[in-house]
């Protein structure tokens, strides 16, 4: 078992860096920081613009991309960020930032949307076939042929605007975290501008989950051990959580830990319809302005997370599911 | 037998119905549209401007910021995001078949790497790779001639089969591995078919079920992949005498403040309605060529 877990370790190791490396080619390739340097700061001296080539490793040929590449990994490692092509700014602080922003939305909607959602699927799975059934499932459907994006608009246009126009004050806001000039901390104006992104996320989290969670259920309890169990006399009850939910919960760990890049995806997009300052909208404004120093680290350290949560699927798997154990 | 079960299913069966009408619409676009797709509804003057009017007669659906009657501007939007949607899907399945079907019955580092560059497709938020692999696509000249430029839709095309074919090679890629043993792989191939007759003729046949249960959640991915580019600005622009859903709920972000509901709700409705039908047809075939579902639903 510890075997198997280090061999993956050290498997990803090759892994992060090949992924980064094509990362860094492509973003070298797609963005051509030179350019968006010379465009966003077009009065730039040729003393400034050599200092910037060099900052950053933005050598030619390939050759020159693999010193680049590992000239900016030695940067990174040592938190030697190259400073942003806009204003010159740090980048990790506001990284940082953004991160803290992005995990307070994300494990707040990640876990009432799993918690939801997994419930639902068992409530439904209990009684498969009936109106509760049809009726649930109809809109988990409708839920995840919904993108992120129309139902912050419908809720936009129903909770902010229209709210306004009937009641004379906007319920909910629609954008940031703070209303603009706020200063300090104040926890209900968070939460209250948290309401609809996190709303957002929960409904695509609840409508996967609640039919993950309905499927495994309904697979685990038409299987034989589930009339074994029965058949020993043990009480409904008990063989539904003793045998039944900790059998069905072993799929969705692997799927939860493989599902972190959709989540990841939703909440993206939900940032930046909201203007909420997290990862997403951090990616995306540097990827308009071509900012080069913002996006590396950021993709660098998504590719972290996605192989990480690989890697956590597949090691659950092997530590919740005995069978899979002994196939190694 | 399979063409009953997906009757039984009604969600599949009031989809196909609805799909097949909204197609009707879209084919049928010069006639079942009242304006050009950049028609004004009328002339516009100080006294009576033509811009933002809500639903009303000459203009089912209320008009845009330029007075365009939106109802028709939704069919001509339907009709190029369906183009997008059937022929991203169709080619992504067929480089998809290809490559799985090589990684199942090659195996060995091929087939190792192949699953890995999967993995990681599929982990990654999925509007990050669209954008680097777009800026990618777009930066490279000697590319142009094939992908067209960034903003015309054969390069939207391009862009989602090089992103949506993973699925369908991971799912080939099983299929191949389950079936390739069989006796009567091993019985074409004792008879001299090469490989490629093996795959088309034996294999696929065998795996067109679940194949085709992908290629319709392909299509209705990209859709959605096509209007939330759209939505953020990084869709197609397909030229003067045209527009898609992208656009027109991209657009929805302008009306919003002011509170111009109709250009926000109907094209989103519209959205929603398209992929919904997809999604459900899509669970229809999956249970009408599931032999494991037999009747038991």
């Amino acid at each position: 078992m510890l075997r198997f877990v280090l061999r993956r370790l050290l498997w990803a190791v090759p892994m992060v860096l090949i992924v980064t490396f094509l990362v860094y080619v492509a973003l070298r390739v797609g963005t051509n920081p030179l350019a968006s340097y010379l465009r966003v700061n077009q009065r730039a001296s040729a003393k400034k613009i050599q200092q910037y080539i060099e900052t950053n490793g933005l050598y030619e040929g390939f050759g020159g991309y693999l010193r680049g590449y590992f000239q900016w990994l030695q940067g990174f490692v040592t938190f030697d960020w190259p400073r942003s092509i806009k204003g010159s700014r740090e980048v990790w602080p506001e990284f940082r930032d953004a991160m803290m922003n992005t995990l307070r939305l994300g494990l707040t909607a990640t876990g009432i949307g799993i918690l939801i959602g997994l419930s639902l699927g068992v409530f439904v799975a209990l009684k498969p076939g009936g109106l509760r059934d049809t009726t649930v499932n109809t809109g988990a459907f409708v839920a995840i042929s919904t993108p992120p994006y129309v139902s912050a608009l419908i809720l936009q246009l129903v909770f902010a605007v229209y709210w306004n126009r009937w009641f004379g004050s906007s319920l909910l806001p629609t954008s940031g975290v703070y209303p603009p000039g706020n200063r300090g901390f104040d926890l209900f104006l968070m939460i209250k501008h948290m309401v609809l992104p996190v709303t957002v996320v929960v409904i695509q989290i609840v409508a996967v989950y609640t039919r993950y969670m309905r499927a495994s259920l309904l697979e685990v309890l038409n299987s034989e051990y589930m009339r074994t169990a029965r058949s020993k006399g043990i009480s409904e009850r008990r063989v539904l959580v003793r045998h039944a939910l900790r059998n069905a919960l072993i799929p969705i760990v692997t799927v939860a830990a493989i599902d972190i890049g959709a989540i990841l995806g939703g909440l993206i997009i939900t940032e930046r319809i909201f203007s909420y300052p997290g990862l997403g909208d951090f990616f995306l404004g540097a990827y308009d302005n071509g900012d080069f120093p913002q996006m590396m680290p950021w993709m660098f350290f998504f590719t972290l997370v996605v192989i990480f949560f690989n890697l956590v699927a597949d090691v659950s798997y092997a530590v919740l599911d005995p069978r899979i154990r002994l196939g190694r | 037998m399979a063409f009953r079960r997906f009757v039984r299913h009604r969600g599949a069966l009031v989809s196909s119905i609805i799909l097949g009408t909204m197609i009707l619409f879209v084919i049928l676009a010069p006639f079942t549209a009242r304006y050009g797709v950049n028609e004004a509804v009328f002339k516009t003057s100080i006294e009576n401007p033509n811009q933002f009017l809500s639903p009303r007669g000459i203009a089912w659906l209320g008009t845009d910021d330029i007075g365009r009657d939106l109802y028709s501007r939704l069919i001509y939007g339907l009709r190029v995001s369906i183009f997008i949607g059937l022929a991203a899907a169709f080619f992504g399945t067929v480089l998809g078949v290809t490559i799985g079907a090589i990684a199942g019955l090659r195996g060995g580092w091929i087939d190792d790497v192949l699953m890995r560059v999967t993995d990681l497709f599929l982990a990654f938020p999925f509007l990050v790779t669209l954008l680097v692999l777009r800026s990618v696509m777009s930066s490279v000249s000697w590319l142009e001639p094939f992908v067209g430029k960034p903003t015309s839709i054969r390069f939207v095309i391009v862009l989602f089969v090089l992103f949506g074919w993973m699925g369908v090679a991971r799912l080939m890629r099983g299929q191949v591995l389950a079936l390739k043993e069989r006796e009567f792989v091993e019985a074409a191939r004792a008879l001299g078919a090469g490989p490629v007759r093996i795959v088309v003729r034996h294999l696929l046949p065998n795996a067109i079920g679940p194949i085709l249960v992908a290629l319709t959640f392909a299509v209705s991915s990209a859709i959605i992949g096509e209007a939330t580019l759209g939505f953020f600005g990084y869709g197609p622009q397909p030229g003067a005498g045209s527009t898609s859903l992208g656009k027109l709920v991209g657009g929805a972000k302008g009306a919003l403040l002011p509170g111009y509901w109709w250009l926000v709700v109907f094209p989103c409705v519209l959205l929603v309605l398209s992929t919904l039908c997809v999604n459900f047809i899509g669970d229809g075939l999956r249970d009408a060529t599931d032999p494991k579902l037999d009747g038991t639903r």
